[in-house]
């Protein structure tokens, strides 16, 4: 028998566990269903029945068709019952069994005679289920009825229809538009949430009509809103009109900031959080239009409420990526967070202090972060060693402090990801400061001496290989790899093997030494340690005799492969065991898919420990391997630079095509990506044509055709020109690219024989001073300063005329002379009027650069900047200043 | 319905609203968004949150990331209260919908909130969270209004329910609870 499901008196202490469905069971509820059909209906006894029924949907209990169908049609019979509260689980009832068309008929004539009754609760109620259920026909039934409820006097019945037309603008967008009259009016009703719902509709009926939305946004922000949640949304539709009318308004105030401004003085959280978040966002948001947002925020972060904290600190979080100073009046708050109860709230304190620190500040929050971190899960630890990577490549001297933490813990437990995290960002920093590289690989050393990853001491051990020999002490790694070989299992102890030989290749004080731990190696009981040692010892010249290693040897064992990887694999499995062996030669080096096109974010460094040999190589080692397989090109010498892919085509044209210029010291290749996305076409024989008649320094010396272009496979062309040698020569090429194509039958894939010559014409390219300019950071701006000297220094002043603010000028100045930033000195903060910028980096012929920039703006806006280069070659530094001049 | 999530000017949205007890398991939850569309991808957020939550003591309400979506939370005795909403909402406006849904079962539960209750008063919880959020829109955060909808069927059944104050309201809604209780 079915348990009683009435509201009971409170003797239920004695049975702790007591559910009312325990053990309840959908067949058993499905007949209990059976009164529903019931001559007199018994209204409590159904109103439980359906809750058992509700409750079993809600655990995830399914209904089949015939069973839904069943319950539905017995649902129905319902409605002659005159109980409110059991009309009330109906309607709830025939939501949950979203019916079938033909079944929805059976309920519309009484849902609609529940639309028209004198109870509001009734009618509000059926508005809503029915328009749940219904279909765009019945829709227009009942539209009439729709209409006069969305300017009912009462709310409830109000907000039904309304919220129904949110729901139904989705699927029948043309009916509900038709409403906007009694919307309209009903964005006037004195019931808050009405207006609410009113407003959410009229704005999403008419967001395609910018003018309408902005004349909404003008009349409402002048008159009276009446529920924080309008407010709300009225706050993201200003926004919105702010957003599509910047760049009418350049001078002058914003229009509606007063609005926004205004709100955070509302008595409602949510209003002033939505105005603050909503300034923040502004586009190029000025430091006065910034500071009430802020001033807001920052009391919202010593709130009570963990919502309220979390709120704040995660939208100044987002405000310190792009106005760090801003943000610098909340540290003392954003301090005490640390040791929130809530973790989330903690680590994004933590990660906006590490954006806005300064230099001084450093030592003093990795005091404040050590405690932290003990605490907290893996996932927020990845987040903190991340900020953490980032400061210490902002400030490379703090590196000392920064990598004793990352040691530190390192040294903790923690899961793979995290420990990867911490390993990745050793080895980035290893890379990028110099001063760091000694520190830095002993931490990793003894990281390995107890490490459970086998891909992390592999990756290590790699990693020592290349930058170990190169250190003024090579010999204090060999301990900790050697004990690899007797530690650990057999993928670790192989990788130890090779690190110890290119130790023993590199470093030739070693070698004997190295010999004799690599013949230990040879007893070892995996195959694959004992022929590494093998070979390394019979290539090295392990016979005892101190001799230099051979270059080829080196390279054969050592140097990066210079065939694709997946070439090799499918050559290698398309060998047959014979007498001829394997030739590699014969793998075919041109690179089919195109792994080169990827962006380059300027100056982005390959992340992580995918170091030459093993892993993808960086791009520049691809580029320059590519380019010296081909014939043409292999007599260009060492390759300079190579710039980021520059886009020919539009977005979604029949042929994308973009170029990569390729510099040398005096020549230039443009290598043409090109990728053909039209199947039923294949081209041939593609070149491009190169009109180089405005870039006169130029002239045409090479092109390699692509033999064949299929449809969505990547293929390069290149064209090769001769330059003056070592200088930076600019100019304007045309391109026309040119090509044979033939139809190909879709269903075959097939191509006709017959092809017709075609012509596809592309946009320009430009080749311009900073192609000529690497950019490559030094740790230390001061003292490379100091100690290149004053003899090749070159300092002028320019008038840079009227710009929008400092930030744009010295942008544009960077982006001009294609160095790289040092020290986070490209970040200006906004509304200062003086800034300095630091910029190093490389000029063709291999002579280093270093620039100083001061800029300053006056109050009509005219920015005058000092240029001070130094170089080691005085012909370079009047080059730079060539450049800001000419450009 | 996901439309109603993609784009950041749109009205505020809720994409579910969780009820669980100190197991984790389901008391009520009604999702909105099809963001889970199968029942085992549900259970599986469930999980996730609670063993996520379940060290932290939310008498409060707190607040949490998961998945890029905002989760606020607040536990009373053996029930979790969950309302979920998309990445980039406004966490007051969250915040302000797990408060009307705390607010209004308590007033029904008359301030006994626990598990045993909820599910013995399962019909109006279940008319409670119908009457705060539709579809994934919010429909009303006030406990008082949401509860003298919620139990309307118990006051006179002729009066309009505009016509009354909601203090009458909830004082004769209240008098008809205790007096069904006492029978």
């Amino acid at each position: 028998m079915a348990q009683p499901l009435v509201k009971k008196d409170d003797d239920r202490d004695d049975e702790a566990d007591y559910s009312p469905f325990l053990g309840i069971e959908k067949g058993a509820v499905l007949q209990e269903a059976r009164v529903f059909n019931d001559p007199q209906l018994d209204a409590r006894r159904c109103s439980q029945v359906i809750t058992k029924l509700l409750y079993l949907l809600n655990q995830g209990e399914t209904f089949t068709k015939i069973e839904a169908t069943e319950v539905f049609f017995a649902v129905t019979k319902l409605f002659q019952s005159r109980d409110i509260g059991l009309r009330r689980m109906v309607y709830l009832m025939i939501k949950e069994l979203s019916p079938s068309a033909d079944e929805v008929i059976i309920v519309t004539s009484s849902l609609m005679k529940d639309m028209n009754s004198k109870t509001d609760m009734y009618r509000a109620n059926a508005i809503r289920v029915l328009c749940r259920i219904t279909d765009g026909t019945l829709l227009t039934q009942i539209e009439r009825y729709l209409k006069q409820a969305i300017v009912d006097k009462n709310p409830v019945v109000a907000s039904a229809a309304l919220v129904s037309g949110i729901h139904l603008l989705q699927t029948n967008p043309e009916i509900v538009k038709r409403w906007s009259n009694e919307v309209q009016e009903a964005v006037q009703s004195r019931a808050a949430l009405v207006q609410f719902h009113a407003l959410a509709l009229l704005h999403q009926i008419r967001q395609n009509d910018r003018l309408a939305v902005s004349k909404l946004v003008t009349s409402l922000t002048k008159g009276t809103v009446r529920s924080p949640l309008a407010q709300c949304l009225l706050i993201r539709y200003t926004s919105q009109v702010i957003r599509e009318s910047a760049g009418n308004t350049q001078t002058g105030d914003r229009p509606f900031y007063d609005y926004l401004e205004g709100c955070l003085r509302h008595k409602a959280e949510m209003v002033i959080f939505e105005a603050a978040r909503a300034i923040t966002e502004l586009n190029g948001v000025t430091n006065r239009e910034l500071t009430p947002a802020i001033t807001v925020l920052q009391l919202f972060l010593s709130s009570s409420k963990p919502v309220l904290r979390f709120a704040a600190v995660r939208t100044l979080n987002k405000v310190a990526m792009t106005h760090p100073m801003a943000v610098t009046n909340c540290n003392i708050d954003m301090e005490s967070l640390i040791s929130d109860q809530n973790r989330s709230i903690a680590t994004l304190a933590i990660t906006t202090l590490l954006k806005t620190g300064n230099e001084s500040s450093v030592d003093h929050l990795m005091k404040q972060i050590t405690n932290f971190m003990s605490d907290i899960a893996d996932e927020f630890k990845i987040v903190v060693v991340e900020a953490i990577r980032s400061l210490c490549l902002k400030f490379p001297l703090k590196y000392r402090a920064l990598m004793n933490f990352l040691s530190n813990i390192l040294r903790e437990e923690g899961g793979f990801e995290y420990k990867k995290a911490i390993v990745d960002s050793i080895v980035i920093l290893i890379r990028d400061i110099p001063d760091a590289k000694e520190s830095g690989l002993l931490h990793l050393c003894e990281f390995i001496e107890d490490c459970e990853f086998t891909y992390l001491s592999t990756q290590i051990l790699h990693f020592l290989g290349i930058e170990g020999p190169k250190t003024s002490d090579p010999s204090k790694y060999i301990r900790y790899i050697y004990n690899r070989v007797h530690l650990e299992n057999a993928t670790v102890r192989a990788s130890a093997v090779s690190t110890l030989a290119k130790f023993g290749a590199m470093v030739d004080s070693l070698k004997p030494r190295i010999f004799v731990l690599l013949r230990r190696c040879l007893f070892d009981s995996d195959d694959e340690v004992r022929d590494r040692a093998t070979l390394y010892l019979n290539t090295l010249g392990g016979d005892g005799s101190v001799v230099e290693t051979d270059k080829d040897v080196k390279e054969f064992l050592f140097g990066s492969l210079d065939v694709p990887l997946v070439n090799l694999e499918t050559s290698l499995k398309h060998y047959e065991p014979s007498e001829e062996p394997f030739d590699i030669n014969s793998v075919p080096r041109e690179i089919k898919s195109q792994p080169l096109a990827e962006k380059k974010a300027p100056g982005k460094k390959p992340t992580g420990l995918a170091a030459p040999p093993s892993g993808p190589v960086s791009t520049v080692d691809a580029y320059e391997k590519l380019l010296s397989s081909i014939p043409e090109f292999a007599s260009f010498g060492k390759l300079f630079k190579s710039s980021a892919p520059v886009e020919l085509t539009e977005a979604e044209t029949e042929y994308a095509v973009n170029v990569v210029k390729h510099i040398f010291d005096s020549h230039i290749v443009f290598q043409y990506n090109c990728t053909n996305t039209i199947p039923e076409q294949l081209l041939e024989n593609v070149t491009v044509i190169v009109d180089a008649a405005e870039a006169e320094e130029f002239s045409e010396v090479a092109s390699k055709p692509l033999r064949s272009l299929p449809y969505d496979t990547p293929g390069q062309t290149f064209v090769a020109f001769e330059k003056p040698g070592g200088v930076p020569a600019v100019g304007k090429f045309s391109n026309i690219l040119r090509f044979i194509v033939k139809e190909v039958d879709p269903s075959t894939g097939e191509a006709e024989e017959d092809g017709v010559e075609d012509e596809y014409q592309l946009e320009d390219l430009e080749v311009v001073a900073a192609d000529y300019v690497l950019k490559v950071p030094v740790s230390n701006f001061r003292n490379a300063w100091e100690s290149m000297g004053p003899d090749c220094e070159r300092v002028d002043e320019y008038g840079l005329g009227p710009r929008e603010n400092l930030a744009e000028a010295v942008n544009a100045v960077i982006n001009l002379l294609g160095l790289q930033p040092c020290e986070g000195t490209e970040v200006v903060p906004s509304n200062s009027r003086s800034h300095a910028c630091l910029l190093s980096g490389v000029y063709i012929g291999n002579v280093k650069v270093l620039v100083r920039l001061s800029f300053g703006i006056d109050s009509s806006k005219e920015v005058a900047m000092k240029l001070a280069v130094r170089s080691e070659d005085e012909t370079v530094s009047d080059a730079i200043h060539e450049i800001v001049a000419s450009g | 319905m996901g439309s109603l999530f993609t784009y950041r000017d749109s009205c505020p949205s809720i994409k579910n609203i969780l009820l669980l007890d100190s197991e984790g398991k389901r008391v009520a939850v009604r999702y909105y968004s099809d963001e889970w569309p199968t029942n085992s991808s549900k259970l599986a957020f469930e999980k996730y949150l609670f063993t996520k939550t379940l060290k932290t003591n939310a008498r409060v309400e707190d607040i949490a990331v998961f998945e890029s979506n905002i989760v606020v939370y607040k536990f009373v005795q053996d029930l979790h209260f969950y309302v979920t909403g998309g990445d980039n909402e406004n966490e007051l406006i969250l915040c302000t919908v797990l408060q009307g849904l705390y607010d209004s079962i308590s007033l029904i539960l008359r301030n006994t909130i626990d598990k045993g209750e909820v599910l013995e008063n399962l019909d109006l919880v279940l008319l409670c969270l119908d009457e705060i959020v539709d579809g994934g829109i919010i429909l009303e955060t006030d406990a008082n209004l949401i509860v003298g909808k919620v139990a309307s069927h118990i006051l006179d059944v002729d009066a309009p329910l505009s016509e009354q104050t909601i203090t009458q309201a909830w004082a004769s809604a209240r008098d008809h609870l205790a007096r069904s209780l006492l029978k």
